[in-house]
């Protein structure tokens, strides 16, 4: 066997010294942050903390949980998340569905599939999408982040071709059991399809999370930034001018150590809801790639 | 005759009943998709009818219909505006080191996981690669503001103790651009390797044992079997990426860049936002966008049909 020569078992130690620290690169610098996060601020400010705290406190996380604007910003991302991805799982399942049906059986099927296969080869671009949400009046409110993109043609194909893997049978007895369409999407196809709706919820959870520039672009006021907008205008631009707290709190917010608390708070919850993503996302990808 | 008669009109109610036993039947799947469709027109459509500013002196106080048509002079000044080559310049560049780095890398990647026997240290290795993929760019922009400080970040005090002096990483034109580069291929090979890896797991053992059998070492089998059958879904990966060529992430060089940089940084999506967003010339950003939008969606149309012609592979 070619796995007992020695020339590949040398290759074999070297391979898996390799992909050990390829992959501990990708989570080195998120550890270097939370140690960081949890070290006083002199050893922190002089660059000593490596991968553990030096003299370990939780000064800096009292110290963003005491800022308004970081709660208030907390808060805005968790209302858009839950508000976006209950709406944008209704709108997918809806626009699914009846795509999911043969041109035969659903005549014009076609025409819609263009209408929003259109959408993504093209697009009208950032200045007129920010004059339109100006001119709904959706600025400065949440619908400013969640219906720009409630409708996620991306997500409906993924759907569409998972509906499309499910049993013809099943839908054909439905209806002659005499349920409509409305009940056998209802009643048959969303109840099989939980794993593929679980995986798309937690993508659009984290799409949701993740999201920046519409907050900063929509929204005027600090408070009703969500809190990647928020990380964005204090820690990448560091541009502390927005924000309104007396000068003695200043100092608090730049440290380094609060920075860094507050950058890991906001992965936190990716981070939380990681291990459940991943069981689901190579599946989910499955999903989308599999078709007739 | 008389057949002929008879027969036109009936066929012709058939039709009819035919369409309206249909609708009849599917008003509630029309009725799902209202929805969606006010959304796209909303929301997508009629932004695209925004356009017009492009060939607008637009005034936000004057509207669409009172501001200025000025034609084509726009897109004169699109080409006349210095910065704009530069810009188009360093959007191509970024973007096709990306791309190239984007293959690659999880390509060797994914062969390389391939070789561990290990099922234990595959999956936690797996599990570590593909999450940078989930964290934003404000995030990882927060960090690598950090990791890379000049005074004492954690990679220049590697470098430091490698004996160089400390690197300006997001303060020089060209390592500006490496960074970016780097960076993208840190965040991105991970969740890359998925495709392959789903590749890989469809070959047919017997193909190596037949290999086995024939005196091939794993090296062989390797450039004879392995990367044989990685190529279809590359190719297929390197087709559609050709979309890609004018998009250099506005997420990541928006959240690493400054003025320093912006000679070898800027990229178009960034150069519209200051312009439109920032210095109200909403009418020359939208032609900028415009020019990109349609140059994108004609290549993303060529490379879907090359993906078809190619590989058999279809998207929709």
């Amino acid at each position: 066997m070619y796995y007992k020569t020695k020339g590949y078992r040398i290759f074999s130690v070297a391979n898996y010294i390799f992909l050990g620290v390829l992959s501990l690169l990708c989570i080195l610098p998120i550890i270097h942050i939370l140690a960081v996060s949890f070290s006083s601020m002199a050893p922190a400010s002089s660059n000593l903390v490596g991968f553990w705290p030096i003299g370990f406190t939780t000064d800096a996380y009292v110290k963003t949980f005491g800022n308004s604007n970081f709660i208030n910003s907390l808060l805005v991302s968790v209302k858009r998340t839950v508000i976006a991805t209950v709406i944008g799982m209704v709108i997918m399942l809806l626009t699914a569905f009846p795509l999911s049906k043969e041109d035969l059986n659903f005549k014009g099927r076609s025409i819609y599939t263009w209408f929003f296969v259109f959408t993504i080869l093209f697009s009208g671009g950032l200045i007129p999408s920010y004059i339109l949400v100006q001119k709904l009046g959706l600025m400065d409110t949440i619908w400013a982040l969640v219906l720009p993109g409630a409708l996620s043609v991306w997500n409906v194909i993924l759907m569409m071709n998972f509906f499309r893997g499910l049993p013809k049978e099943l839908e054909e007895a439905a209806y002659l059991d005499g349920a409509g369409h409305i009940k056998t999407l209802a009643l048959v196809y969303i109840p099989l399809s939980m794993p593929a709706i679980a995986t798309l919820s937690l993508f659009t959870m984290v799409g949701q999370w993740n999201s920046w520039f519409d907050g900063m672009i929509y929204m005027s006021d600090v408070k009703n930034y969500p809190l990647a907008s928020l990380l964005q205008t204090i820690i990448v631009q560091q541009d502390l001018s927005k924000i309104n707290v007396d000068p003695s709190m200043l100092e608090n917010v730049s440290q380094r150590t609060v920075r860094a608390a507050q950058i890991f708070i906001g992965a936190l919850p990716i981070l939380v809801i990681y291990p459940f993503l991943q069981r689901f996302f190579v599946k989910g990808i499955v999903i989308g790639a599999v078709k007739e | 005759m008389k057949e002929h008669t008879l027969e036109t009109p009936r066929k012709g109610r058939a039709i009819k009943a035919r369409q309206r036993w249909n609708m009849q039947r599917n008003w509630s799947l029309h009725l799902m998709l209202v929805p969606a469709v006010l959304l796209a027109i909303v929301f997508q459509y009629i932004p695209m009818g925004g356009i017009v500013i492009a060939f607008q002196d637009f005034k936000p106080y004057l509207g669409f219909t009172e501001s200025k048509w000025v034609g084509w002079d726009n897109f004169k000044y699109l080409f006349l505006y210095p910065d704009v080559g530069q810009v188009i310049w360093n959007t191509l560049v970024i973007a096709f080191f990306k791309i190239i780095a984007g293959l690659v890398a999880p390509f060797l990647f994914a062969i390389l996981l391939n070789e561990v026997r290990i099922s234990a240290f595959k999956r936690v290795s797996q599990t570590l690669v593909y999450l940078p993929h989930f964290l934003s760019w404000v995030i990882l922009g927060g960090i690598l503001l950090d990791i890379l400080s000049p005074q004492g970040g954690m990679v220049n005090k590697l470098v430091v103790a490698l004996g160089g002096d400390p690197i300006f990483f997001l303060g020089d034109g060209t390592w500006f651009r490496i960074t970016l580069i780097v960076s993208d291929v840190w965040k991105e090979f991970g969740f890359g390797t998925i495709v392959f890896l789903a590749s890989l797991s469809g070959i047919n053992p017997a193909l190596y044992e037949a290999a086995e059998v024939d005196g091939a070492n794993r090296f062989k089998q390797t450039l004879h079997i392995t990367i044989p059958a990685l190529m279809p879904i590359t190719i297929v990966l390197m087709t559609l990426s050709i979309g890609n060529i004018l998009n250099a992430g506005f997420d990541q060089v928006f959240n690493l860049y400054n003025p320093l940089v912006y000679d070898k940084g800027d990229i178009i999506d960034t150069f519209v936002y200051r312009l439109g967003i920032l210095n109200g010339k909403m009418s020359f950003a939208t032609a900028v966008g415009l020019f990109k939008s349609v140059v994108a969606t004609i290549l993303i149309v060529i490379s879907y049909r090359m993906a078809y012609k190619l590989a058999n592979y279809r998207v929709f």
